[in-house]
């Protein structure tokens, strides 16, 4: 873990949004750079942030455009989406060109932060940090390949199991229903067969499958693990 | 007496006033006249000179037609201004050439020459007379100059025919020589024109040269030109009476004269016509043309009737009235002088009778009866002319059939037959004196029954029978005893004139009916339209009934994007030919006949007319018949003018209707503007005011405010901050209904997942209240928007949060019905009152529930109901039966193609 306070920057237009980042972020101990369009944004990319937060309404060139270019450039630095309400659409398709979460707007800062943190842990974890991951009363050994409930051990089909060890490796990421099925199935896709698998899942590892606490449903988007 | 002047109403006419506003704004052209009183006095010449001085003054002024005859002055003036090429017609393999009217139209020229204004064009032109084209490019703002001879002038032809006994056959209505804005009078005295003629420098027909020796003699020419003068005098003289009339100065005209004309089928009745204008513009009285409908008038022939009605048209042309009257069986002379007295005439004008003496002693003469009661009336009689018709053969009416009918004969035979039974069977018993009164009942029967000319067989069969079977000596056709002669005489007398007097009776009878049978189809018609309500079968009953009661085709064409398009026909048909095509155009366009039998474009196969309300024409009919000559009589033409109105004021109703809807729908549309203006208002502010006041307590009196309050205002700033961010989301997605563009992503769902989801959204809202979730097992995927579809649920949840008491259960149950399935949300409110249960779905509806409820937008279950119809499901409110509470019902179809997945991978 890197002593330096990681570095964010931030793409917005709006100045009160920014603002409130900054006092948000700043006493979190991140440090800011701020961008208020793209041009800046390509700019301050040179100063290596470690995640960054993109509006996907920006003035000069679209957010998804931004995403497009700032992917070219860096293909690892965590990106979380700024949207609004209603563009289901543009969610998808930032998450799909890239992006690692996304946060509606009006937001509440306790979620921004979260994501973000997930985010960053994403990144460590694909360094192999933790081999057993643990949120409430699962447990999942990702070298052993045991996952547990309350202790006791629940039969997954490999299939399933598959799909858990993706939800835990992005934990608490929202990940989109293409990429799972892009990961899980070679030729499928159809999102249909994933909501059978995660209705599956839910079955063995819920308390209560209709009401999920570990497999949350993205409406439109995809699905996300509760982070820990 | 000039007080006695002063004390009269100084106003002026509005009739004048209107006439020179008219003038003023009028964008029609203006029109001046070079009027001379011969062929050759110089008017073209004249015309071309004042069109050169015109041209260097700057107008744009194009010559149309001008016809120099070959004269080397007139062609030199031709030189140096723009022609418009004639355009050739062809007719009859002739080539001919007329005025290019459309190309003028298209070149819109400010002043265009149009040389001899009374020109007949040829077959094939737009309108058959050049003045019409005339009054066509005035309409169309184009200015004209043109020329005539006083001849050419339709009052005045006869006053010249009679003074060079050449009758010209071109002319032209007063009206258009009244309505020129300046006439000229190209004046030379006779002996220079006569000079002129020698020269060899007038135009002369070849055919006329025998004629023209007359013609152009000292004298002729000084009365012709004492005409031209006179003429024009009296144009000068209307002139100046308008412009007094304009200003309300009081002339020294006759007050209270008004002329009356006999117009009959006698052809000189056109003669007593133009007499007429010219006797009323003398007096400067308002004139009338009078036609009396007798019995008589159903035995006239086409022709005759056709000559009444050219004179009642002629009359109109002239500037007076037409007005026909129906008769009484009195003569036609109480007719006249009755209207006269009603109507406040002081001189009648008739024609001198032309009938014989014996005719007028046995039908009495109308001009004598009318001499007798005219009382103060002053009575013209004229002596016209011999008639100048053409001999046309004589064609009889068509109401009396043409063909012989033996039958009605045959029937009075076999009448005078049963009497001849009857009389003899009653004869032995009741004497000779009683026989004849059984013949003449027979004769009375028959013609009541088969009208005049069998009647009069029956009376000559009937005196036969009767001397031959019962006058002694019987059985021969002589009479023994002259008593009995006498009574033979008196009662073939009595049987003439029984026939005649029922016959009348008879015919007035057979007259009524038919117009009985015609006031009640036009009844029964108006009836059929005020019932019907789409434009279709107006158009329908209208084409229909005019064919029907007519007997012709019918075509009705209403406008449409700028042009007129055939709209309903009977028999049905939809396409017309270019000419008819052309000729409905133009009717439309100018608002007047056009087509077969017309003034304009008669070539078409059809007759158009306009169908006109008061608030002006809304479409055209066109009729058509296979009957050779002329389209419609005069009866004709009147029935179909009811019909037209009717079926006008029938499809203005149509429109009007159409329009008040779109009213009221805008209305309603205003409406629901301004409610939800009113509440967008109201419930933005209402949060924001929290927030503010929040915020603006914590900035004030943050350092005196314990911990918990501030933790109190901060929650109160986000919870409204939040439900602010609902109802902008609620507006967002209203709009987004309403202008269509929620398009739903339908996929196969899990039902349980999506309600999972909802619950989580609407975690916060609930946190009141108990969730119990029960969904069977099992439940197929089904084609939903899961965006969507969850924000429905959240809606209703959200509803029932706030209709529901804090501690209660809100209940959601989901299980298969069928083809359906249906989800339930419960909850354990209030309930929803029996009468608002379909009405919470309107936008802006709000169960009223005082001040307790934070109330909602009113939007949330409009928006549900929107979002649910357009993934094709249902949803509906209901009260629970099993306690107090709503219940809200969504059903959604299942998929038909659901398929198993295998899940085994």
């Amino acid at each position: 873990m890197s002593a330096a306070p990681p570095k964010v920057l931030v793409i917005d237009d709006e100045p009160p949004i920014r603002k409130l980042l900054r006092m948000g972020l700043t006493t979190q101990g991140y440090e800011i750079l701020e961008a208020p369009n793209g041009k800046t944004a390509l700019d301050l990319l040179a100063q290596k942030p470690d995640l960054i937060i993109l509006d996907l309404g920006l003035p000069d060139i679209q957010g998804i455009e931004l995403l497009r270019t700032i992917r070219a450039r860096n293909d690892s630095v965590p990106v979380v989406i700024l949207s609004s309400r209603g563009d289901e659409a543009g969610k998808v398709a930032a998450l799909d060109l890239g992006a690692d979460d996304y946060v509606t707007k009006p937001f509440g800062m306790d979620e921004l932060l979260a994501r973000m943190r997930a985010a960053l842990r994403h990144q460590l974890q694909v360094h192999g940090e933790r081999p057993v991951f643990k949120v409430d009363d699962l447990s999942v050994d990702l070298v052993r390949r045991i996952v547990k409930v309350r202790d006791e051990e629940v039969k997954l089909s490999p299939k399933e199991y598959d799909l858990l060890r993706l939800l835990v490796q992005h934990a608490g990421k929202v990940l989109t229903h293409r990429f799972l099925i892009g990961e899980l199935w070679d030729d499928l896709t159809d999102a249909q067969y994933l909501r059978v698998y995660v209705r599956q899942l839910r079955q063995k590892i819920e308390a209560d499958p209709e009401q999920p606490r570990y497999i949350l449903t993205e409406t439109g988007v995809g699905y996300r693990l509760r982070a820990p | 007496m000039a007080d006695q002047r002063r004390d009269f109403d100084q106003r002026p006419s509005p009739d004048a006033l209107l006439e020179a506003a008219r003038r003023e704004e009028s964008r029609a052209g203006k029109l001046r006249i070079f009027v001379g009183a011969a062929p050759g006095v110089g008017k073209t010449y004249e015309m071309l000179t004042t069109a050169h001085a015109r041209k260097r003054d700057g107008y744009d002024i194009i010559i149309g037609v001008v016809e120099t005859h070959g004269r080397k002055e007139t062609e030199a003036l031709v030189e140096g201004l723009e022609v418009v090429p004639r355009k050739r017609i062809d007719y009859r393999g002739q080539q001919l050439e007329e005025m290019n009217l459309d190309a003028i139209l298209t070149r819109r020229p400010q002043i265009v020459l149009v040389d001899e204004l009374a020109h007949t064009n040829a077959a094939g032109s737009r309108h058959p007379k050049r003045y019409l084209d005339v009054l066509e490019l005035l309409e169309r703002g184009i200015d004209v100059y043109s020329t005539i001879n006083v001849q050419h002038i339709e009052s005045l032809n006869d006053v010249v025919a009679q003074i060079t006994h050449v009758r010209v056959r071109e002319t032209i209505p007063d009206s258009v020589f009244d309505r020129a804005d300046a006439v000229e009078l190209v004046d030379i005295p006779p002996d220079d024109l006569i000079a002129r003629l020698k020269e060899g420098k007038v135009y002369v027909p070849k055919q006329a040269e025998r004629a023209l020796e007359h013609f152009f003699s000292p004298t002729n020419l000084t009365a012709l030109r004492e005409l031209a003068l006179r003429r024009t005098a009296e144009r000068v003289d209307d002139q100046l009476l308008t412009q007094m009339q304009e200003h309300a100065i009081q002339g020294p005209w006759a007050a209270g004269e008004r002329v009356l004309v006999c117009a009959s089928e006698d052809p000189r009745a056109a003669g007593l016509v133009r007499y007429a204008k010219r006797l009323a513009d003398r007096l400067h009285a308002p004139w009338t043309a009078l036609s009396v409908e007798s019995r008589r008038s159903a035995q006239l022939t086409e022709e005759e009737r056709d000559r009444i009605a050219d004179t009642l048209r002629l009359a109109t042309t002239l500037g007076g009235e037409a007005i026909t009257i129906p008769g009484g069986d009195r003569r036609i002379a109480d007719d006249l002088v009755r209207y006269a007295q009603a109507n406040n005439v002081t001189q009648i004008i008739i024609g001198k009778s032309a009938r014989s003496r014996w005719f007028e002693i046995l039908h009495g003469s109308v001009v004598h009866d009318l001499i007798r009661r005219a009382g103060n009336i002053s009575v013209h009689v004229i002596a016209g002319e011999d008639g100048d018709g053409d001999p046309i053969a004589k064609r009889p009416a068509a109401d009396q059939t043409p063909a012989f009918d033996p039958f009605p004969y045959a029937g009075a035979l076999l009448a005078v037959a049963i009497a001849l039974g009857v009389g003899e069977l009653i004869h032995p018993r009741l004497g000779i004196e009683n026989v004849d009164l059984v013949f003449l009942t027979a004769i009375v029967a028959v013609a009541v029954r088969f009208g005049l000319w069998p009647s009069l067989l029956a009376s000559v069969t009937a005196s036969l029978c009767y001397n031959f079977f019962f006058l002694p000596p019987i059985y021969t056709f002589t009479i023994a005893d002259p008593t009995n002669v006498a009574a033979f005489v008196f009662f073939i007398i009595m049987a003439v004139l029984v026939s005649n007097v029922a016959a009348r009776v008879r015919t007035q009878a057979v007259t009524a009916m038919a117009r009985a049978r015609t006031t009640e189809a036009l009844y029964v018609f108006s009836r059929k339209l005020a019932s019907v309500g789409t434009l279709d079968d107006v158009l329908w009953a209208t084409a229909y009934q005019t064919a029907l009661m007519l007997k012709v085709r019918v075509v009705i064409l209403l406008p449409e994007n700028g042009t007129i398009v055939v709209k309903a026909g009977y028999p049905p048909e939809d396409t017309l030919d270019d000419a008819d095509v052309a000729a409905a155009k133009w009717a439309w366009q100018n608002d007047r006949p056009a087509g077969r039998g017309s003034d304009t474009l008669p070539g078409a196969k059809r007759l158009f007319l306009p169908m006109r309300t008061g608030r002006g024409a809304i479409g055209v009919i066109g009729i058509d018949s296979d009957k050779p000559g002329q389209l419609l009589t005069p009866d004709e033409r009147r029935l179909l003018d009811a019909l037209n109105d009717q079926g006008a004021l029938a499809i203005e109703r149509v429109y009007l209707v159409e329009d008040m809807d779109r009213v009221k729908r805008t209305v309603e549309a205003d409406r629901l503007r301004s409610a939800l203006l009113t509440s967008i208002s109201h419930d933005l502010k209402t949060p924001l005011a929290s927030i503010l006041g929040a915020a603006g307590t914590m900035r004030d009196l943050g350092g005196s405010l314990s911990d918990a309050q501030k933790a109190d205002l901060l929650a109160t700033i986000i919870d409204e901050s939040e439900r602010l961010n609902r109802f902008i989301a609620n507006l967002l997605d209203m709009t987004r209904l309403e202008s269509g563009a929620i398009v739903p992503n339908s996929a196969p769902h899990d039902l349980d997942e999506i309600v999972g989801s909802a619950l989580r959204r609407a975690g916060k809202i609930l946190v009141r209240h108990r969730i119990e979730l029960e969904l069977a097992p099992g439940l197929p995927m089904l084609d939903l928007d899961a965006v969507l579809f969850e924000q429905v649920l959240f809606n209703i949840l959200d509803n029932a949060a706030k209709y529901a008491p804090a501690g209660t259960t809100i209940r959601l149950q989901g299980w298969r019905d069928g083809g359906n399935v249906c989800l339930q949300i419960l909850d354990e409110g209030d309930g929803i009152p029996p009468d608002d249960l379909e009405r919470i779905f309107d936008k802006f509806y709000r169960v009223q529930k005082g001040d307790q409820v934070r109330a909602g937008t009113g939007l949330g279950l409009a928006i549900s109901r929107g979002l649910i119809e357009a993934m094709r499901g249902t949803i509906g409110a209901a009260n629970r039966s099993d306690r107090c509470g709503a219940v809200f019902t969504i059903t959604l179809p299942v998929p038909t193609d659901a398929r198993r997945l295998d899940t085994a991978a």
